[in-house]
């Protein structure tokens, strides 16, 4: 999904700043809500879970100096609705620590929907070891969940139609201007 | 989303892209980390059924293939026929609807006759892949050596790749010969005249007969193996002299540069195409050829499979 230029019934959300202010706030939360900060690692959902992981890693360090550790989930081979959609994700490798059993695992996401690529992310944690716990970080919540699942840290609660879009865009990842913005079908 | 990959079937690398390739690598890269993981399996293929229908006989193939089915959890049928009860053509046909009969979603087919891959896959739903047809190609072998070379020397554009042995009949060295080009390598091949004719010089490779020539300038030697159950007297000099002039000795590896790398699809006859000393030495990335083996047929599983029929 390479939507360059949003359609003209998109509004924007957040812009740079505010992005950069949501994603201090979550890191904040995440030094006060784990005292052991050490044992913490952020991992992202690709692509740009990966980049705003970074982005609350590089906050942490700034306000706690302790730098967290980082992986990557990546979940496209952990869906279960391969073979139902037309075009396959793309899958890419995945990075965490090899050994995750004393660790606080963060999953950081850009938008929470549906749940199913939580779930997937999930899935995927479990064949690599079995963490001390898993919290969940995303910038955007728009609400519209199928299983019971919730984030720990949210940057934006965003009550949408399900026939609406969120879409995040980040200069790393899209070479865009940080915005989110709302698209109107 | 990818728009890189649209193939249900996988019969030779000749028909692909150099995009198409590099797009089944880079999935390769990704499928790769999951034999690190503690628990090696992913439900990517869950609920898909492959059969793995060996005409002719394999084992490392047909072992890479299932395992790489396990991995993706999809469930695995093993069906080995002995050719000499098959004909071709209409056993084919009957192969074809048999396994229709079964909802077969992918399979690997293994068979001594050239196109047989081809002939099934236009006749069914399921994903064909070609597992080595006669002469023909062997993709997933091309793809592994691709991917090992593309891993150990970070590119494959540019690099001298020298390919040693019975080119005439070999499946591997034409894959590999087809998707080297696409990928910018500069192929020499080498062997007797017999079983490396000029002709092949068309396909955009160089041709030698004397491999002392081509040693100093290579960045990987892939040697295959001597087939001798289906050398013919008219081709094939005999195994001694065939080692005499064209073997790996220890001898002529000194030759090579200290980074080419050396390769062998297997199973190795040592001492005939290459010596133990050599097979085991730093240069050689055999075994990994093996590991790339499993990681490159799982990316050539999902995405075959996962197409929606």
């Amino acid at each position: 999904m390479k939507n360059h230029q949003p359609a003209s019934a998109a509004a924007p959300i957040m812009d740079a700043a505010a992005i950069q202010r949501t994603l201090k706030r979550i890191a904040h939360e995440i030094i006060e809500q784990n005292a052991d900060l050490k044992s913490v690692v952020l991992a992202g959902i690709p692509l740009r879970g990966v980049e705003i992981a970074r982005r609350i890693a590089e906050f942490v360090r700034e306000i706690a100096k302790i730098d967290v550790g980082m992986g990557v989930i990546d979940v496209a081979m952990h869906r279960d609705d391969v073979g139902t959609r037309a075009q396959l994700p793309v899958v890419r490798a995945s990075k965490l620590p090899v050994s995750l059993e004393t660790r606080t695992l963060i999953v950081v996401d850009d938008v929470l929907f549906t749940g199913r690529t939580v779930r997937a992310a999930l899935d995927a944690i479990s064949s690599f070891g079995r963490p001390a716990r898993v919290q969940l970080a995303a910038l955007i919540d728009r609400g519209h969940r199928e299983l019971p699942i919730r984030a720990d840290y949210v940057g934006k609660n965003l009550p949408t139609a399900a026939r609406e879009q969120i879409q995040v865009r980040l200069q790393e990842t899209d070479g865009e201007p940080d915005t989110v913005w709302l698209l109107k079908e | 989303m990818n728009t890189r990959w649209s193939r249900k079937d996988l019969l030779g690398l000749r028909e692909l892209s150099a995009d198409e390739i590099n797009f089944i690598l880079e999935t390769a890269d990704a499928f790769k980390e999951v034999g690190t993981r503690e628990i090696k399996k992913v439900p990517a293929l869950r609920g898909k059924t492959l059969i793995n229908f060996f005409i002719e006989p394999s084992t490392r193939t047909r072992t890479s293939f299932e395992l790489a089915a396990f991995r993706l959890s999809a469930d695995v049928i093993n069906i080995s026929a002995s050719a000499s009860s098959l004909t071709k053509g209409e056993t084919l046909k009957d192969t074809a609807r048999n396994l229709e009969a079964l909802h077969a979603d992918i399979l690997v087919l293994r068979h001594s006759s050239a196109g047989a891959p081809q002939f099934l896959a236009e006749r069914l739903k399921s994903s064909v892949i070609n597992a080595g047809d006669g002469a023909h190609e062997h993709p997933t072998q091309g793809l592994l050596d691709l991917y090992t070379i593309r891993e150990k020397r970070g590119k494959i554009a540019n690099l001298h790749v020298v390919i040693v042995g019975d080119i005439l009949f070999s499946r591997v060295a034409r894959s590999n010969i087809f998707g080297l080009i696409k990928l910018g390598a500069q192929v020499t091949l080498v062997g007797p005249s017999t079983l490396v004719p000029r002709e092949f010089e068309k396909l955009g490779v160089t041709v030698s007969h004397k491999i002392e020539d081509v040693l100093p300038s290579a960045d990987v030697m892939n040697l295959l193996r001597i087939q001798h159950e289906r050398q013919r007297k008219e081709y094939f000099p005999g195994i001694g002299e065939y080692t005499a002039l064209f073997g790996l000795t220890r001898e002529r590896a000194k030759l090579l540069k200290p980074e080419c790398l050396i390769m062998h699809p297997g199973p190795i006859n040592r001492g005939v195409e290459i010596d133990s000393e050599v097979a085991d030495g730093l240069q050689s990335v055999i075994l990994d050829q093996v590991t790339n083996g499993l990681a490159v047929r799982m990316a050539v599983l999902y995405l075959c499979g996962g197409i929606a029929s």
